[in-house]
């Protein structure tokens, strides 16, 4: 399967593990799960470290909801970012528009700060 | 040498794609981080033209040649035969347009443009053909 996405209730937040690729035929199920997560949680932690690839599709789906989770006070940390997918995010800025933290305990330690 | 490869305008065929130009890549020693950088480019004119200039219909096909030329440059012609695109009349919308038309597209040229060194859209006989110089 190219796209593999798993969810985790943890201690005060919700966890999508998203690994795989995420490309233009693939971004679909990233999109739905992030859809369906932004609706039912405020704390959302997305696990990107067996990330192998995203394509601006990918991009585009994380683009689309920043104004939903500005408006609705959702914080929403991605963390584990593989050096190769981060410079995918920094070639367009888009790191600047999301909050990323390296390891789980940063995003942790950040949505508790928060 | 010129590779070839040819597709379906399907979008799971993206995936063979990346692994097709990736393999050369890897064959000519390119470092990772920048051959995923290519990889990603071409994938993303790729896309675009499977989606919106032949409709994802898996009747029309898609042509990918590559040409690596050690120490100076890797370059790429994608031909397909549907509706032309018109670069000349592309407008690059700013990012804060993008967030707040909710919209999921229009990042794949703006990424291509900033990875690759030349990008040209001609139109030569019934062939639309793409061609994308990255310097080495």
């Amino acid at each position: 399967m190219m796209i593999d996405i798993k969810e985790a209730q943890l201690d005060g937040a919700y966890k999508l593990i998203v690994a795989g690729e995420v490309d233009a035929s693939s971004s679909i199920h990233l999109d739905n799960a992030l859809s369906k997560a932004l609706g039912e949680y405020k704390r959302i932690l997305i696990d990107l470290s067996d990330l192998e690839y995203i394509s601006s599709a990918g991009l585009g789906v994380f683009i689309s909801y920043i104004d939903e989770i500005r408006a609705q006070g959702i914080e929403l940390v991605l963390f584990g970012l593989k050096e190769k997918v981060q410079q995918v995010f920094q070639i367009l800025g888009i790191h600047d528009l999301l909050t990323i933290e390296e390891t789980e305990a940063d995003a942790l330690k950040h949505l508790n700060d928060a | 040498m010129t590779r070839k490869l040819t597709i379906p305008c399907s979008k799971s065929k993206l995936a063979d794609i990346r692994t097709f130009v990736n393999d050369i890549l890897m064959e000519n020693h390119m470092p990772e981080l920048e051959s995923h950088k290519i990889v990603l480019a071409i994938d993303e004119v790729c896309a675009n033209l499977i989606i919106h200039s032949n409709n994802c219909d898996p009747g029309e096909r898609l042509e990918l040649l590559v040409d690596f030329r050690k120490g100076d440059q890797v370059s790429f012609v994608i031909r397909d035969r549907g509706v032309s695109f018109d670069l000349s009349r592309y407008q690059e919308p700013s990012m804060d347009e993008i967030i707040a038309s909710k919209r999921k597209g229009g990042l794949g040229l703006m990424l291509v443009k900033r990875i690759m060194d030349k990008i040209e859209f001609t139109t030569e006989n019934n062939y639309n053909i793409c061609r994308l110089i990255k310097k080495l």
